[in-house]
């Protein structure tokens, strides 16, 4: 059993009690919303005649059904204007902050909350959708809940859990450039399975972990989940305090001394025990693509689809549903694979440094004809940071559509979607089949980067030649 | 689909057993996507999720599906494989399954947020061996007539030949499901001065 480690800490820390059944009352410190996974829960304490407990722990944003051309009001769609008013409703009638389209503030939930300081070391963070695994990045222990936990949240700032195991992932050495945490995380993910963390959070530490920046640790832990893992975290360190100073909600002045003193305090000790332990080498992962129908099925760019020989026998069977779904010809090469549409974006690569790395690719190049290409920035923060850098115009120039910010294509809930049998490169976190919109619709994960790279030259390509060439 | 015809039969209560016909959707890591595509949680009730359940899936085998498939309709227990709604968090999907009929799901393994969405809706998760879920599926889809009896109680499946299959049922929640406290939200109610307790123990509840 753990012992010592931050996870063991910070849930400590927040227990209230013990309850029937052997679970334990935990306290959530942070509650984020959205409209897709609130409506009901809101419903559930209207009709309970419950009132919401601790209505300044929660926070809310509207992200997944929002449009991305023009966020004018009333939308379009007229089930995604009740989803937002319903919204809206319910946190003027509880007295919940919702940071709104607009406001300077809005944006992807798992995008805004840590850019707005309201994610911090040592927090028990919870919120409607799964990868709210993003916010462990700063050392919290964050997870995704269901709708009856929202509103368990909502009516005791707290939920019942079972303690979870925790595996420390262990990353020696440096990712080689043009190698970014998304392929850091879907090589761990390749490797251990996508139900290889199930029962367990991730800690995720070593040399290359400490040289990750804050956005590429998020990258990281948003992930996590997909490796079967509720939540995944990096231990708090001098990059997660320079990040969090002088952001609107991080503690001021000599409150500041004192969070980065019991911040640090909380980090995995020497002698802390894990439950178990993997080691990888970051410098020998190459840029990672999904040629399959779950995250798990992803290969270096320089690898071949796996043929049923080189699958593990309890794999094969979904091995031959993703050939079928995907077209695609076990021992080709994925390099060369065409794309129809390729998108940027999403809580795991949708901030300024993703766009940053994509922009660098894209400048003083041109998008393949045919090709539909578009950045949706993950928050107005994060678009407006990426405006004054003039990043829009190199995408524009480059031939990309620059878009309002929401969750867009990553799930396609808003007029962003692939049509029938298109295939995208993607730089969300999911490739399951019907994901990004269409039913027969397929989808390749892969970094920002190569995702500009492959809007470039029409097909999945290597990043890492663009980056060594001028255009 | 009116409330009244949908709400009347969802778990309430303590649950004993759960009894009726099974149905068998086979395959690894079928996420909550496929359960539920995303374009149906445009809603603000879950009514009417039921329809919708693995809408695509069913739109492709147009009618052959054992969602759709006559013999099935009705059925109360799925029998699944490996880490079965793995993905999103979304509550819609084990709504989605109990809006269809489903009350009780047994497969090799779960996805956590899956496993603690379907408990908070009072839908026991059973799991079993890989090869007792394998053989257990080719004698349902064999023999699809079947009227199971699952205990909670002993965590077992009675087929109608009278053949016992012994599940597994977390201990927790097999409790919280037999004593009808599975419901948390007045548990958590109970403890408000242990919360407030907790609270005022946290620097970054009390500005450091
Ligand atoms: S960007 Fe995608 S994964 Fe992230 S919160 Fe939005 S829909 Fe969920």
């Amino acid at each position: 059993m753990s012992a010592g480690t931050l996870y063991d800490k910070v849930w400590d820390l927040h227990r209230v009690a013990q309850l029937p059944g052997g679970s334990t009352q935990l306290f959530i410190g942070l509650h984020l919303i959205h409209e897709v996974t609130s409506p009901q829960a809101f419903a559930a304490l209207k009709d309970l005649g419950l009132r919401v407990r601790l209505p300044e722990r929660t926070v809310a944003t509207v992200d997944h059904i929002v449009p991305t051309t023009s966020q004018a009001r009333p939308f379009a769609d007229p089930l995604a204007e009740e989803m937002l008013a319903t919204l809206e409703r319910n946190c003027s009638d509880y007295g919940i902050p919702l940071h709104g389209l607009g406001s300077g503030r809005q944006g992807i939930v798992h995008v805004i909350a840590p850019e707005l300081g309201l994610t911090q070391p040592g927090m028990t963070v919870a919120c409607g959708d799964s990868h709210t695994s993003t916010h462990g990045a700063f050392g919290a222990i964050a997870f995704g809940i269901g709708t009856s936990q929202v509103r368990d949240v909502l009516a005791s700032q707290s939920l019942s859990m079972g303690k979870l195991k925790v595996r420390r992932i262990w990353v020696e050495g440096q990712l080689q450039p043009g190698v970014y945490a998304k392929d850091l995380v879907l090589h761990i993910i390749r490797v251990l399975g996508v139900k290889g963390g199930v029962g367990y959070a991730y800690e995720f530490a070593g040399p290359a972990i400490d040289a990750l920046a804050m956005e590429e640790r998020m990258t990281l832990c948003n992930m996590a989940i997909e490796g079967g893992a509720r939540c995944g975290y990096v231990n708090p360190d001098a990059v997660t305090f320079a990040y969090l100073e002088g952001r609107p909600y991080a503690p001021k002045a000599e409150g500041w001394e004192r969070a980065v003193a019991w911040w640090r305090g909380l980090a995995s000790g020497a002698d802390a025990v894990f439950d178990d332990e993997v080691r990888f080498d970051a410098a020998a992962i190459a840029p990672t693509v999904t040629w399959g129908i779950t995250p798990g099925q992803g290969i270096g760019v320089d690898e071949t689809v796996p043929t049923l020989e080189q699958t593990e026998p309890d794999e094969r069977p979904l091995a031959q549903e993703a050939y079928r779904y995907m077209d695609l010809q076990p021992g080709t090469p994925i390099a060369g694979t065409r794309v129809d549409v390729c998108f940027i974006g999403s809580c795991t690569n949708g901030r300024l440094s993703d766009l940053q790395a994509a922009a660098a690719v894209a400048k003083g190049r041109h998008v393949a004809p045919g090709i539909k290409a578009f950045v949706v920035p993950g928050s107005e923060q994060v678009a407006a940071a990426a405006v004054a850098e003039g990043l829009d115009r190199v995408f524009r120039e480059a031939g990309f559509e620059w878009r309002e910010p929401g969750c867009s294509m990553c799930l396609a809930m808003n007029p962003d979607r692939l049509e029938g049998r298109q295939i995208s490169a993607s730089s969300s976190n999911r490739n399951f089949k019907g994901r990004q919109g269409s039913a027969s619709g397929r989808t390749l994960l892969m970094s920002p980067a190569m995702v500009a790279a492959a809007a470039i030259a029409g097909k999945v390509c290597d990043v890492r030649q663009m980056i060594n060439t001028t255009p | 689909m009116t409330a009244a015809m949908t709400t009347s039969s969802f778990p309430l209560g303590p649950i004993a057993a759960v009894l009726g016909r099974a149905v068998v959707i086979a395959g690894d890591d079928i996420d909550t996507d496929r359960i539920i595509p995303a374009r149906f949680l445009k809603c603000v009730t879950f009514d009417g999720l039921g329809e919708q359940v693995f809408a695509d899936d069913r739109a492709e085998l147009s009618g052959e599906h054992p969602f759709d498939r006559a013999e099935l309709q009705g059925a109360s227990v799925l029998v699944v494989n490996r880490n079965f709604g793995c993905g999103s968090s979304r509550e819609h999907a084990p709504q989605a399954l109990m809006r269809w009929g489903i009350r009780a799901v047994v497969g090799e393994s779960f996805a956590e947020i899956f496993y603690g969405n379907c408990l908070a809706l009072g839908i026991p998760c059973f799991t079993a061996s890989h090869a007792s879920v394998l053989s257990l599926q080719d004698q349902l889809i064999a023999d699809p007539d079947q009227e199971l009896n699952l205990s909670l109680a002993t965590a077992s499946l009675e087929d109608s030949r009278g053949q016992l299959w012994q599940l597994e049922l977390q201990a927790g929640p097999q409790q919280m499901l037999a004593s009808g406290q599975w419901d948390a939200t007045s548990q958590l109610l109970a403890h408000d001065s242990e919360l407030t307790r907790t609270a005022e123990s946290l620097p970054y509840i009390n500005g450091f």
